[in-house]
Parts: structure tokens; C-alpha cells; sequence
């Protein structure tokens, strides 16, 4: 049970204003970079380790999830031409400028691999540009978490130490999931291993973040998030799984499988996203925290 | 040196920091509730002077405000509130009016006499202001008066600055996406003249000039309400090594902050920035290294196989 919680609040209107995002693009940018990011490492890994199919598989995922998470960064804006302006300077005081200048390195590279895989030609600038795009990948994977917390919204800040752990492990299981998908079974013991690991980090930095929100923590638990994260949780274990013991032999089990963990990815980004709204809007979750932190600073100095 | 590039606590040279060789003294607003009668002059003075347009007319049931809260189109806002408060005291010899069906006893004065609260809110221009650090494309600056500005044809409306501001006051305009709020008349001030806002309030709740000034003025202030018997009183984002490095705004209040719709303790994100790129770039790192052992072991487990075979 969580306790209580008394608090005051101006005729319980909010004290911070919520992010005026629209779920479909940044929780779905969320999920895309993870998607994009994650997979450049797997198709650099499978094309190092001889499997082929897959790597080529990855490659085009990558760019066409960098691409979708474009569009829809520009969506946001509502506005096309004003995009140009997140180039203007670099801040790294700023996740969202940092973030743009990752990407405007990274996409293009993401790009080269996936067209050179396809085509075939240029092998060298292939290799290359594999290696940038999975040396960029997980930065493009996590820094979302940052450009999260980086806010004042509770559910978001106060995670701020767990949720880029969050942010690769769900990354983790979306690109197994996509090589489950696409590359064919006897090269996707990685992926199968990969998915394994990404739900139990997953697992352990939602503990872990639970633990130090405290009575925020709820925001993650309650409504829309709350159903969310529980789809989330139980789509991810049943793709680790039946991955893991059919996913070897039985093409059908793998689609399944890649599928699940695709949309428990999904579900893990628009969850947060969700909290994190949740969590702006009822100034409880502002209030509260604040004011125990108020009073044990005053009970220090005294 | 070292307090150039801080990203919390306290902060002497604000503009100098941000850019500005030869800035004049930091500016600001002292905000003494104690006298504001919610004469909404501000609000006006502000919507007129920068021709800002209406948000539309509702009417919210909230005491006698119906503008609800700081925002893209409410630069300035006063907030109303209706309390029943048992510990006012009762001055020997006034005669009591009954404002509201006293269900209490007048003569103890212990079951709740009515009270208004009355604060005009307004930007903090904050001394570290989250809306600017976070914003990517540089449109908000820090003048040479220290305070905090949004530059309209820059802004791209991406909306970070919007969650980032631990105070809830900068916000999108719906028609067209862009932020905006309290410039503290970054006009006027050019000109030097004092904030419209400030011009107009009729008490004196609304006080501009040097920041130092202000506080000694609001430091004073606060000592007579307690001498007067006021023990509510208490200043509000004066202390320059808060979690915002102090505000360029800041307020006698009569009650808690929150109670005015005020975060109690606010800390600017940036503060944790560097926790946060730490944590991120360990997960990034992670990340790469659980796919390398997602590769590594099948091809372990595989080998074994074949040696055992
Ligand atoms: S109060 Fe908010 S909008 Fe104003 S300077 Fe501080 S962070 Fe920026
Ligand atoms: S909405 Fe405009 S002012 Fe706010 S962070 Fe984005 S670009 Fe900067
Ligand atoms: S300083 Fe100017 S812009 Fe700011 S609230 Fe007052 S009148 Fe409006």
C-alpha cells in the first residue's frame, strides 16, 4: 500500500505544465531510435560473425526506423521549415540539440549501410559505414532517457539515473525482436540470447527506479501507463521466451516471438511516456516530494 | 573560473557569465502579497503593452480567478485564494461582519473566518533557468539584465522548455506552436523604464529594480509583518543558493508556496545533467556489451559442442 499523502495545492491545478508532446511522435521516437540504434551494433555483430541475411535485414530496419523517428520528430513541430533551427548551435546543456547532432551523424551512416548492404556495391564504404552506425547506435538508443528526465516532470526526473538503463534494455529487445523477425533461424542465436538479456535488465532497472520514486512510483502503476508497462512486461517475457525454446527450430515461433517483443518495446516507451504525463498533471506528485525535501532541509539547518 | 559553467547554487555574475562584457545590475521583481488587492492591473498592463492575445472567456469557479495560471497568452497572473482560517486573531472591539453563515462562534475566532489570498505570479528568470538550458536551438537568452527571454523567430516549437521549467509558467501557443512569456518587458527595459506590469500596480506589490535592492527592501518587509504579528509570512525564491540558484522573481507570501500553486522546493534538472549523461553513456555502453556477449556465447556454446562431438 502506498501511504497517504497530504498535500496543498492551488484548487489542485498542476505546478508544472506537461510536456504538450503528442505520444505517437516522441513516444514512438522513443521506441524508433531504440529500434535504430540497437539494431546498427546487431547487423555490425552479424555481419562480423557470418551471418549475413540478418545483418542485411538489420541494416534496413535501422534506416527505415531513423527515418520514421525523422518524420516524426518533424511531425512534432508542426512546422517542417523550423527544423533546420536544431542545428543552429550545438548545447550540451541541451539532450535535444546534443540528440539532433547524434542523429544528423548517425542517420546518414545508418543510411549508407543499409543502401551499400542492398546494392551490394561499395564494400568498403559498407564497412565503414556499418562500424559508425554501430558505434553510434547505442548512444542514439539511451540518450533518449536523458532527453526525458532532463525535465521536470517527476515520473521522468526522478528516474533519471535508471531510465537509461531502461531506455537500452527496451532498445535491446526491440532489435531482437525485428532480427527474430526478419533473419532466418539458424543465424539468430544472438538475437535469441540478446532478447534473454534485455528483459531481465529491463526488469531490474524498473525495480530499481520504483525503489528510489517512491510515492511517485505509482504514476507508473496507475491508468493509462500502468496497463501499459503490464503489457509491456508480459509481451516482452513471452518473446524472450518463445524465442528462447522454440525459436531455434520453428520459423513461426520466431515471427511470434520478434513480434511480441517489437510491441513489448512499443508498450515500455508509450508506458514511460504515459507515467511521465501522469505524473505532471496531478500536482501531487510535484508537491509532495518537494515539500519532504523542504522539510527534512529544514530540519537539517535548525 | 571553476563557477563559470555551474549548472546550480549560487551564481554572482550572471550576465557577465552568459556573455555580456559590461552588464548593468540584475534586475528583478519583488512581489509583496501582503499588499496585492487583485485588482488584476498587471494582467492588463502586460496583455496591453505586449499585445498579447485573449485565451477566451471561461469562467472557472475558482474564487474570482478565471485565468487560471501563467501561460503562452498569460504573461502575468493573480491567483485568488479563498481560505477559512481558524487562527486569525480577533481585534478587541471591531465589529464583526458575517461574511459567510458563521457555523462557528465569532467571539473565539477558532472555526474559520474567511480569507483572501491574493498574488500576482509572473516568470521567475530563474539565476539557472531550466527552459533555457534545455532549449536546442538557442532561442531563449539570458540579457544583459539577467533575465530571461525568448527569442520568437527562433523558437521552433519543439516544446522542450514547456516540462523543463520547474515552475510551470512557459508554454506553447497552440495556433502556432512557438513558446512565450515574461519578457520582463525586455523593451522597456532597453529604454529604461520599469516592467509594465510593475508600472501599473496600484499598491506597490509589485516591485521592480536591482536585485540586491529588492531583497534588503523584502528582507526589512518581512521583519515588520512578524513584529506585526504576521508569523505566515515568508519570503519565496530570494535565497540565492536554492535549487534554482535564486529567482530574478521573487515573493512575500502569506501561506505555503504550494498553496499559491508554487513548488515548495524547486532544483533545476540541469543540476543532475551530468549524473544523467553518465548513467546514459554506461547504458550505451552496456547496451553494446550485452549484444557482444549475445554473440559471443552462441559461438562459445557452439564450439563445445563441436569439441565434444
Ligand atoms: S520560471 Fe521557468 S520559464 Fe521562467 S526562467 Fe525559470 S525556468 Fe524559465
Ligand atoms: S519551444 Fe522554442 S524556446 Fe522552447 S525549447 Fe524549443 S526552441 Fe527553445
Ligand atoms: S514584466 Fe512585462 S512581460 Fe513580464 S509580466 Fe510584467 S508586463 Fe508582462
Amino acid at each position: 500500500m502506498v501511504p497517504h499523502t497530504e498535500f496543498e495545492s492551488y484548487y489542485g491545478r498542476p505546478v508544472i505544465k506537461a510536456p504538450s508532446w503528442a505520444a505517437r511522435d516522441i513516444a514512438g521516437y522513443f521506441f524508433l531510435g531504440g529500434l535504430a540504434g540497437a539494431g546498427s551494433v546487431l547487423a555490425a555483430g552479424a555481419q562480423l560473425t557470418g551471418r549475413p541475411r540478418t545483418a542485411t535485414a538489420m541494416k534496413v530496419s535501422s534506416l527505415a526506423a531513423v527515418s520514421l523517428s525523422a518524420a516524426a520528430l518533424v511531425h512534432d513541430l508542426g512546422v517542417p521549415s523550423r527544423f533546420p533551427n536544431m542545428l543552429r548551435v550545438l548545447k550540451p546543456t541541451s539532450p535535444m540539440s546534443v540528440g539532433s547532432w547524434l542523429l544528423a551523424g548517425y542517420g546518414p551512416a545508418a543510411g549508407a549501410a543499409a543502401v551499400t548492404a542492398v546494392s551490394g556495391r561499395l564494400p568498403r564504404v559498407g564497412a565503414a559505414a556499418t562500424a559508425t552506425a554501430a558505434l553510434l547506435g547505442p548512444a542514439v538508443a539511451s540518450y533518449t532517457a536523458v532527453l526525458a528526465s532532463d525535465t521536470a516532470v517527476p515520473a521522468w526526473h526522478g528516474a533519471h539515473r535508471e531510465l537509461p538503463y531502461l531506455f537500452a534494455a527496451s532498445a535491446t529487445a526491440a532489435a531482437s525482436g525485428m532480427a527474430l523477425l526478419l533473419g532466418p533461424t539458424h543465424e539468430s542465436a544472438p538475437a535469441r540470447c540478446a532478447a534473454a538479456l534485455a528483459v531481465g535488465a529491463e526488469e531490474v532497472a524498473t525495480r530499481a527506479a520504483e525503489r528510489r520514486l517512491g510515492m511517485v512510483a505509482e504514476t507508473y502503476r496507475q491508468g493509462r501507463a500502468g496497463n501499459l508497462l503490464r503489457a509491456a512486461r508480459l509481451l516482452t517475457a513471452t518473446g524472450a521466451t518463445t524465442g528462447l525454446l522454440l525459436g531455434h527450430r520453428s520459423r513461426p515461433a520466431a515471427v511470434v516471438g520478434g513480434l511480441a517483443l517489437l510491441a513489448g518495446s512499443a508498450c515500455t516507451r508509450f508506458g514511460t511516456f504515459a507515467a511521465g504525463v501522469a505524473s505532471a498533471e496531478d500536482p501531487k506528485y510535484t508537491v509532495a516530494p518537494q515539500r519532504a525535501a523542504a522539510n527534512s532541509s529544514d530540519e537539517a539547518a535548525s | 573560473m571553476t563557477d563559470r559553467h555551474l549548472l546550480s547554487g549560487t551564481e554572482p555574475d550572471l550576465a557577465r557569465d552568459a556573455g555580456h562584457p559590461e552588464p548593468p545590475p540584475r534586475v528583478g521583481f519583488f512581489t509583496d502579497t501582503s499588499v496585492c488587492i487583485g485588482c488584476k492591473a498587471c494582467e492588463v498592463a502586460c496583455k496591453e503593452w505586449n499585445a498579447i492575445p485573449q485565451d477566451g472567456l471561461s469562467l472557472t469557479g475558482m474564487s474570482y480567478d478565471n485565468t487560471q495560471g501563467l501561460g503562452a497568452s498569460t504573461w502575468r497572473h493573480v491567483a485568488f485564494i479563498e481560505q477559512q482560517k481558524p487562527q486569525v486573531p480577533a481585534p478587541d472591539g471591531r465589529t464583526r461582519l458575517p461574511l459567510v453563515e458563521a457555523e462557528s462562534d465569532p467571539s473565539d475566532g477558532a472555526g474559520g473566518e474567511l480569507r483572501w489570498l491574493m498574488s500576482s505570479d509572473v516568470c521567475k528568470h530563474c539565476t539557472h533557468a531550466a527552459c533555457l538550458d534545455v532549449c536546442p536551438t538557442g532561442s531563449l537568452f539570458r540579457t544583459e539584465f539577467g533575465t530571461v527571454v525568448v527569442q520568437e523567430d527562433i523558437c521552433n516549437g519543439c516544446g522542450y522548455c514547456v516540462p523543463a521549467c520547474p515552475y510551470g509558467v512557459i508554454e506553447q501557443r497552440p495556433s502556432d506552436g512557438r513558446a512565450f512569456k515574461c519578457t520582463m518587458c525586455y523593451d522597456r527595459l532597453g529604454a529604461g523604464q520599469e516592467p509594465a506590469c510593475a508600472k501599473a500596480c496600484p499598491t506597490e506589490s509589485i516591485q521592480f529594480g536591482p536585485l540586491d535592492e529588492l531583497r534588503e527592501r523584502a528582507a526589512l518587509r518581512v521583519d515588520q509583518l512578524h513584529a506585526a504579528g504576521v508569523d505566515d509570512a515568508r519570503l519565496y525564491g530570494h535565497e540565492p543558493d536554492d535549487g534554482v540558484g535564486g529567482d530574478g522573481a521573487f515573493f512575500l507570501l502569506l501561506d505555503k508556496p504550494e498553496v499559491y500553486g508554487l513548488p515548495p522546493n524547486p532544483v533545476v534538472t540541469t543540476r543532475d545533467l551530468p549524473t544523467m549523461w553518465k548513467h546514459a553513456g554506461a547504458a550505451a555502453l552496456s547496451l553494446a556489451g550485452g549484444l557482444a556477449v549475445s554473440f559471443a556465447l552462441p559461438a562459445l556454446l557452439g564450439e563445445k559442442r563441436k569439441g565434444t562431438r
